[in-house]
């Protein structure tokens, strides 16, 4: 197996990183492919959940949110180091996690809605007039005493390197294994000796830590945010659109989708704004309804193995 | 089996309840190491619930259950089985989105009681070898139930509980399923067979007990339970015996 690790690590997550690394030296902008970085970190922590467990978060961002606020709120009362203050954004999502494991209990809609409800939940905790003291309620945060777009576009990277390298590690390990027997039939991966709970409370803690770090490295980039921008439904949307479109439990499939969709979406949106929601829904509904698992489904329905 | 060896699973006065349903009304019994049991009995009788709670599915709501003289009533599953506990299922359970070797690794690498097993002996034992790296969705009814035994031996059991496995198969594959649970029993396993095909659990069972409405009506030979007035009532119909 670790040969298989590694000519995924080779073949996929290094020429990417490596391309990540170079552009911003010939592209100028450099909040797109930072965006790109956190798009790829979501998807991809998505995929250690959905794609491993066939949990589907609805409510992902609340972890991104978590993990912003973590960071902002030790920066600014407890004038943490930005590497101390990212600590405290996954510590915060992992927390956020612990406190929604009983969801695990859920299934399928349920669990999706619950998920949505609790990051709801905490938006509204987090942007509450009364607690402008601590998160600076609706008035939003302003970090610019750490602001270093340099070294938090690395640390992004970085983060990014650390969830695409637990993806490789559950396609080529026994938990991986574990976590897909899971997902293909629970009672039969207890008979099968796999504690149920105790590996799919592992896989959702990991999939919280990578948006909570991704939102981190958010709240440090971008330094001036409102609660709206950290916890915008429509970022945990995305990373399910973008890991669905390119194909779940796949390393590959989640970054063609963020590359495809994020880079169309991009595109549209410059070139046709007006247009771009009815261009962009469309795009999606005609995915859904001729390739529903993924453009790597069309390999592996040939027998070809997709990294 | 020798006859004074020191019984490996004892269920005594178990009963589970499903809301005002009892579909287990105080069962007993007991097996000992390489002994086959056969558990008969109409549709809806307890059987498949006895092993679901044996197996740790179901938590028993009163009686006790014990495994090398240890109560196992209420332990989950999956500790089960790594204690040497498993099962088949009437519907196969296979993981179908994995491939047949991966169902068996997951078997071999988490629920593993001895010493550890090559999965690939295993699959060429159980004719499975040609097909291992196929997708579990892909082979047909047959093939799946004998990868949840596969996926059972893997664990390598002290104890197999086997619920209809069966149902839907040729004489052949009868005859060879027949012979290959013999040989696991021979070599010390304990088996309880769940079964409406009679004729296969004559040729497999030293005992059966005979269950109906969640009670134990009848425990002894198979040619004697043929004989009792009440187990032909209750298969027949009220109007005989």
């Amino acid at each position: 197996m670790p040969n298989r690790a590694f000519r995924d690590f080779a073949l996929v997550a290094l020429p990417l990183l490596a391309a990540l690394a170079v552009l911003p030296f010939v592209y100028s902008n450099q909040l797109l492919l930072f965006n790109f970085i956190l798009f790829l970190t979501l998807a991809q922590g998505l995929n250690i959940i959905y794609g491993f467990t066939g949990f589907l978060p609805f409510g992902y961002v609340g972890f991104y949110g978590a993990g912003a606020y973590g960071f902002a709120i030790s920066v600014m009362h407890w004038h943490f180091p930005p590497a101390a203050a990212l600590a405290v954004a996954g510590g915060t999502a992992l927390l956020f996690g612990l406190v929604l494991t009983p969801l695990l209990r859920l299934s399928g809609a349920y669990f999706a809605i619950a998920n949505m409800a609790a990051a709801q939940a905490l938006y509204q905790i987090v942007s509450n007039p009364a607690l402008e003291n601590v998160t600076r309620g609706p008035y939003g945060v302003s970090l610019s005493g750490v602001y270093a777009p340099g070294p938090s576009y690395a640390t992004a990277l970085a983060v990014l390197a650390g969830t695409l390298g637990v993806v490789i590690w559950l396609r080529n390990s026994n938990f991986g294994l574990s976590l897909r027997a899971i997902r293909e039939d629970r009672i039969s991966a207890a008979m099968a000796g796999v504690s149920v709970v105790r590996s799919r409370t592992i896989a959702w803690l990991l999939s919280a830590l990578a948006a909570g770090l991704a939102g981190g490295v958010f709240a440090w980039h971008i330094s001036v945010f409102y609660p709206e921008a950290a916890f915008d439904f429509s970022i945990g949307i995305f990373a399910i659109v973008f890991t669905l479109f390119g194909g779940a439990a796949t390393l590959a499939g989640p970054i063609f989708g963020v590359i495809i969709l994020y880079g169309i979406y991009n595109m549209i949106g410059i070139a046709v704004p007006q247009y771009f929601q009815l261009i962009y829904g469309g795009l999606i509904v005609v995915l859904a309804l001729f390739l529903p698992n993924g453009l790597t489904s069309l390999l592996t329905k040939r027998g070809i193995r997709v990294p | 089996m020798s006859p004074d060896a020191v019984a490996l699973l004892e269920v005594s006065g178990l009963v589970k309840r499903f809301g005002g349903f009892r579909a287990l009304d105080g069962v007993s019994f007991s097996l000992k190491p390489g002994e086959v049991m056969g558990l008969v009995g109409p549709n809806g009788s307890g059987k498949t619930t006895c092993i679901n709670v044996i197996s740790g599915l179901h938590a028993p709501d009163a009686g006790t259950v014990t495994f090398e003289g240890k109560s196992i009533g209420g332990v989950p599953a999956h500790l089960l089985a790594r204690r040497g506990i498993n099962r088949t299922f009437q519907s196969p359970h296979a993981f179908l989105g994995m491939t047949v070797r991966e169902n068996v690794q997951v078997a071999a690498t988490y629920g593993r009681v001895g010493p550890p097993l090559d999965p690939a002996e295993l699959l060429a034992s159980l004719e499975l070898d040609q097909i291992a790296d196929r997708l579990a969705s892909e082979l047909n009814t047959a093939q799946q139930k004998q990868l949840d035994l596969a996926r059972a031996l893997a664990t390598g059991p002290k104890l197999l509980l086997v619920d209809e496995l069966a149902a839907g198969l040729n004489p052949a594959e009868l005859g060879r399923l027949a012979d290959r649970l013999r040989v696991l029993a021979d070599e010390g396993m304990a088996l309880l067979v769940v079964e409406h095909l009679l004729g296969f659990i004559d040729r497999l069972t030293d005992r059966v007990i005979v269950m109906n409405s969640g009670h134990e009506i009848f425990e002894g030979s198979l040619a004697a339970a043929t004989r009792d007035p009440e187990v032909v009532r209750v298969f027949l119909g009220g109007t005989h015996g």
